[in-house]
């Protein structure tokens, strides 16, 4: 891995070739916005918030799917791209039905703190309020497409961190659903293990356990690198909070 | 999509009025389709209440006994969603006669638990509700000319009228309340830290 040199917002860093402009600014310690991201997942790019300002003619970049370069000259936080970020997050709130107040996930949601962060106090957009359906079949899971932003952090567990790849997405624009096992309900879904993952990844109320009433759903992320560093590099665990090769 | 009316007005409110001068700010809060919770909240503004009553005079809100909505006021907080055709009439006359509008509470910033029977036509919802629901049916099918008619869909205020300022919240803790509601009394623009903006 070769040393290369970037600049960020005026100022020069090194970072490594093959390197993403996001380990590189998160590296950093800048607080960079994202949802569809998640660390141990692959990217996706599709949420659009972690953006950033490529180079003199100020081209727009998905952070987390472009790879850092030598003598890449790079802006986090213009005027503009605050706007648009702010765009983004008011338009997921007006796509489908976000009432936070009636949420499992008040609180501790992902979409709802990259909001206040960012400064959105309401949205610009007319609401489509979308008739949407929840999935309780699953005896233990619910999905509530209402809250679903289609991140897809659940299909990309599921298949590359499970291997059972139950979740889908199907149909076009705002007609965009992530479904189980081709459409079909989740509690008779034949490839689901009842694991457990896509919920703990999932960034708002869309996937919780059932019965989780209002503010209720906490989840972790953590056991994602576990299980990643036990398959990648045979870290079983930690002593003293240090990784210990073989589990021993 | 269309975007909405307000874009974000860097209006203040009466200046320096209340502070030293004889002359209080006129503050009002209106109650349109919310639970009142956050006129509660207000309430829970506990001994500030005190400072505040200091600094305004109280000239319209559902804890004052006053039937129309007056002239030249300086602050008005509106709790709740646009519902139906009164909630519309009173909207347009508090924004005529005031100089500054506050979207006060998620109802009034997003709709919110109010708007979630936008999925549902309105005589279908009242079928449900009033017809098949518990307890005796209502009297006559024809319109009720007492009760406002409810419109299609529930609006946000800056749907309806422009708005200056919003404290989102359900409900803003008394916290978020006092911080807009201070510097609004000074005359200064609302500015919420950001735990201060969390919808919910
Ligand atoms: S998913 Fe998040 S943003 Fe959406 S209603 Fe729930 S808490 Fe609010
Ligand atoms: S519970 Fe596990 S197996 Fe089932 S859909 Fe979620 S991630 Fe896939
Ligand atoms: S269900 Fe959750 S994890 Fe899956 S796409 Fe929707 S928001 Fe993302
Ligand atoms: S985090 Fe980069 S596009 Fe979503």
């Amino acid at each position: 891995m070769a040393v290369i040199t970037v600049t960020i917002n005026d100022e020069l860093v090194s970072g490594r070739t093959g390197q993403s402009l996001l380990e590189l600014v998160r590296e950093r310690g800048i607080d960079l916005p994202t949802l569809c991201h998640l660390d141990g997942l692959e990217e996706r790019g599709g949420c659009r918030l972690c953006m950033v300002e490529v180079g003199a003619t100020n081209r727009l970049a998905a952070a987390c799917v472009t790879p850092a370069q030598e003598g890449m000259v790079i802006y986090t936080h213009s005027e503009r791209l605050v706007r648009y970020r702010r765009m983004i997050l008011e338009l997921l709130f007006a796509e489908r039905n976000h009432v936070c107040a009636v949420c499992v996930m008040n609180g501790r949601c992902e979409l709802q703190r990259e909001a206040y962060t960012i400064g959105m106090d309401h949205v610009r957009y007319d609401y489509l309020t979308p008739d949407l359906p929840m999935d309780a079949s699953h005896e233990r899971f619910v999905i509530d497409h209402n809250r679903c932003i289609l991140c897809t952090r659940c299909v990309r567990v599921c298949d590359s961190v499970e291997g059972a790849h139950t979740w889908d997405v199907m149909g076009r624009g705002v007609n965009c659903r992530v479904i189980t096992d081709l459409h079909q309900p989740w509690g008779s879904s034949r490839s689901c293990t009842s694991c457990g993952k896509c919920v703990q990844v999932c960034p708002t109320g869309a996937l919780h356990a059932k019965g989780s009433s209002v503010a209720e759903m906490v989840k972790h992320h953590d056991f994602l690198q576990w299980i990643l560093d036990g398959r990648e590099k045979k870290q079983w665990a930690t002593r003293n909070g240090d990784p210990v090769e073989g589990g021993r | 999509m269309t975007q909405s009316k307000s874009e974000n007005p860097k209006k203040t409110a009466g200046g320096k009025k209340g502070q030293g001068s004889t002359q209080k700010v006129r503050l009002a809060t209106v109650w349109l389709g919310g639970c009142s919770g956050c006129h509660m909240s207000f309430l829970d503004l506990d001994e500030r209440l005190i400072d505040l009553a200091a600094a305004v005079d109280l000239v319209y809100s559902p804890i004052a006994d006053v039937k129309t909505f007056p002239e030249d006021v300086d602050v008005v907080l509106v709790e709740g969603a646009v519902a139906n055709v009164d909630h519309l009439e009173l909207a347009e006359q508090l924004r005529e006669r005031s100089k500054i509008v506050v979207s006060f509470g998620d109802c009034a910033v997003t709709g919110n638990v109010t708007s979630l029977r936008n999925k549902i036509p309105v005589d279908d919802l009242l079928t449900k509700v009033y017809h098949e629901g518990p307890g005796a049916v209502p009297r006559g099918g024809e319109t009720d000319k007492v009760v406002p008619a409810l419109i299609p869909r529930v609006l946000p205020l800056h749907q309806v009228i422009p708005v200056d300022a919003f404290i989102p919240g359900c409900p803003p803790d008394p916290e978020r309340i006092w911080t807009a509601v201070s510097a609004l009394l000074a005359g200064e623009p609302v500015v919420l830290e950001d735990r201060m903006r969390k919808f919910g």
